[in-house]
């Protein structure tokens, strides 16, 4: 007798917890214009917002002349933990004094090694580089995932010293 | 009736043959590629083997090729769910071997963001422990809250998950400047959601019965076994690194450590939604008292620690994580040794799933919240 009442007592107290656990989702479900966060991605590109100190990638900003502010010190290839940036180098001749001078010939990024850890923009003594915002960059080849930062024919700009 | 106790003196009678089922390395339950070979009789587990190494990165030797501020963004890879509180752990060892003093506004953000991610981590680890069991909504009411903590994180340090915000010496940025207009939105907004999670499942009569009584854990084993966290103050072992030994700005603040005695399953639930009321009060203790100042000492350009051992510990969400490093003067360490919590808290398993069913191993499994990467590293 006694384990039929502890039978009939539980499946009371099951049907209870449930009607309980079915109240909060019953909010929810009849809330749905309020408590809703859900955000539509694909469809929402227009709009969507990134917070403005989201890593997303690494980028040089060019000025209006083709000019950036990158010396090619180096600072961020030794900074780096990943060795995903490489500073390639040229020696070209200064026109003003005919002497030749080492300039940077192509800043080498590995996107596909990138950790996103910041460092390389903390070690940069001359603001060159900074983060984007931009996240999308699925491709089909690694390949396609290093990117070379300095713009064809783009010079260091003339106030930047190194 | 008859018949059923024939059938059953029978099978008594017969010779069974113990066997072994791979459960993993992809099994849902396991929380990654971890993988457990399980000694049946029939459903009872008799013996549980724990596998480790499928995701091995090595991390502790490519530290010693790291200097001391990138090894930093390492250990975000190690626990990602304590992201920030590993990045910390690293960050004080350097600090208290090369005697900086941090400014004291570096201390309370750390702090701030180490509860803030332990906060995170407990609120995933109550969703997925819904999700086991087989109550899908649990997960989805664990990520809506978690999803604000993440937008916190995002917009002062730059990244959700695996975000470096520690550097040695301090902060890598000053707080955002709705930072704490958003923190206080939080707190506001969880203290009514906390209950839900009663209502949703501790409350539950189907998973009180899945939990209560499973997986006892005494405290003698979890002392011997070495187990740390939440799953050993379950069992009544005072652990805690915050309370024992407090650093950043621990010492200021005013939090109950959660010890229960019943060791089950549901004593280790219990204590982590415990906890997070505990978090939530830390947070609030400080989020009105961050001091005006730096947020971070000056360091040298490079950081090289003085020869000798070093060691470190601190309370990530999963317990006792212990940094040790050993310096030969060089700008990098030669040996650096992590003790990471979810080791020692993965194999207390074949103390724990012995006698009990494959079903209740799943539950035990989520209620010592392992991060497989954590383990392996």
């Amino acid at each position: 007798m006694n384990a039929i009442v502890r039978y009939f007592a539980g499946i009371f107290k099951g049907l209870k917890t449930l009607a309980t656990g079915m109240k909060v989702t019953g909010y929810y479900f009849s809330h749905a214009r309020k408590e809703i966060i859900t955000q539509q991605y694909p469809e929402n590109r227009d709009t969507l917002q990134m917070f403005e100190r989201f890593r997303g990638i690494v980028t040089m900003p060019h000025d209006e002349n083709n000019e950036h502010r990158c010396t090619g010190c180096s600072a961020c290839e030794v900074a780096c933990p990943n060795g995903s940036i490489e500073i390639l180098w040229q020696r070209l001749e200064d026109p003003e004094t005919g002497k030749k001078k080492k300039t940077i010939d192509k800043f080498v990024y590995h996107y596909s090694m990138c950790t996103l850890c910041n460092l390389c923009i903390l070690a940069c003594p001359t603001d060159a580089i900074k983060m984007d915002q931009t996240f999308e960059y699925a491709v089909y080849d690694r390949k396609e995932l290093t990117f070379i930062l300095n713009k064809p024919g783009s010079k260091v700009r003339a106030d930047v010293k190194e | 009736m008859e018949l059923v106790k024939q059938q059953r003196d029978t099978a008594s009678d017969l010779k069974t043959q113990e066997y072994f089922v791979n459960m993993g390395p992809q099994h849902p339950s396991t929380h990654g590629v971890l993988r457990l070979v399980l000694g049946l009789d029939g459903e009872i587990i008799t013996k549980v083997e724990p596998h480790i190494g499928y995701i091995h990165r090595s991390i502790e030797k490519m530290c010693e090729h790291d200097n001391y501020r990138q090894i930093v963004h390492l250990t975000d890879r190690m626990d990602y769910l304590s992201a920030h509180i590993n990045n910390e752990a690293v960050c004080l060892a350097v600090e208290n071997a090369l005697e900086i003093e941090v400014p004291e506004r570096a201390r309370v953000i750390r702090t701030i963001f180490a509860e803030l991610t332990r906060l995170a981590s407990h609120q995933l680890w109550w969703g997925v422990m819904g999700m086991d069991l087989g109550a899908l909504t649990a997960f989805l009411y664990g990520f809506r809250d978690r999803e604000m903590i993440n937008d916190i994180f995002e917009e002062t340090c730059g990244a959700r998950l695996t975000m470096n915000y520690n550097v040695p010496g301090g902060v890598m940025f000053d707080l955002h400047p709705n930072f704490h207009k958003r923190v206080k939105e939080f707190i506001a907004h969880f203290k009514t959601k906390l209950p839900e999670y009663d209502d949703l499942l501790s409350n539950n009569v189907i998973f009180r019965q899945r939990t209560e009584g499973v997986g006892i854990l005494s405290k003698e084993d979890a002392i011997s076994y070495g187990v740390t966290g939440p799953t050993a103050r379950a069992s009544g072992v005072s652990c805690d690194v915050r309370k024992l030994h407090p650093y950043s700005a621990y010492d200021r603040v005013d939090f109950k450590e959660i010890l229960m005695e019943e060791g089950d399953s549901f004593a280790r639930y219990k204590a982590r939604v415990l906890e997070m009321w505990e978090s939530l009060s830390i947070v609030e203790q400080l989020i009105d008292n961050i001091p005006e100042g730096d947020f971070q000492a000056p360091t040298k350009a490079v950081i090289k620690l003085p020869k000798g051992e070093y060691y470190q510990r601190v309370e990530t969400a999963r317990g006792e994580l212990g940094v040790y490093i050993v310096s030969d003067g060089g700008k990098s360490p030669y040996r650096l040794k992590f003790r990471s919590p979810g080791f020692s808290n993965l194999f207390v398993l074949e103390k724990l799933a012995v006698g009990s069913k494959i079903a209740d191993l799943v539950a035990i499994m989520s209620t010592i919240d392992i991060v497989v990467p954590d383990i392996d590293r």
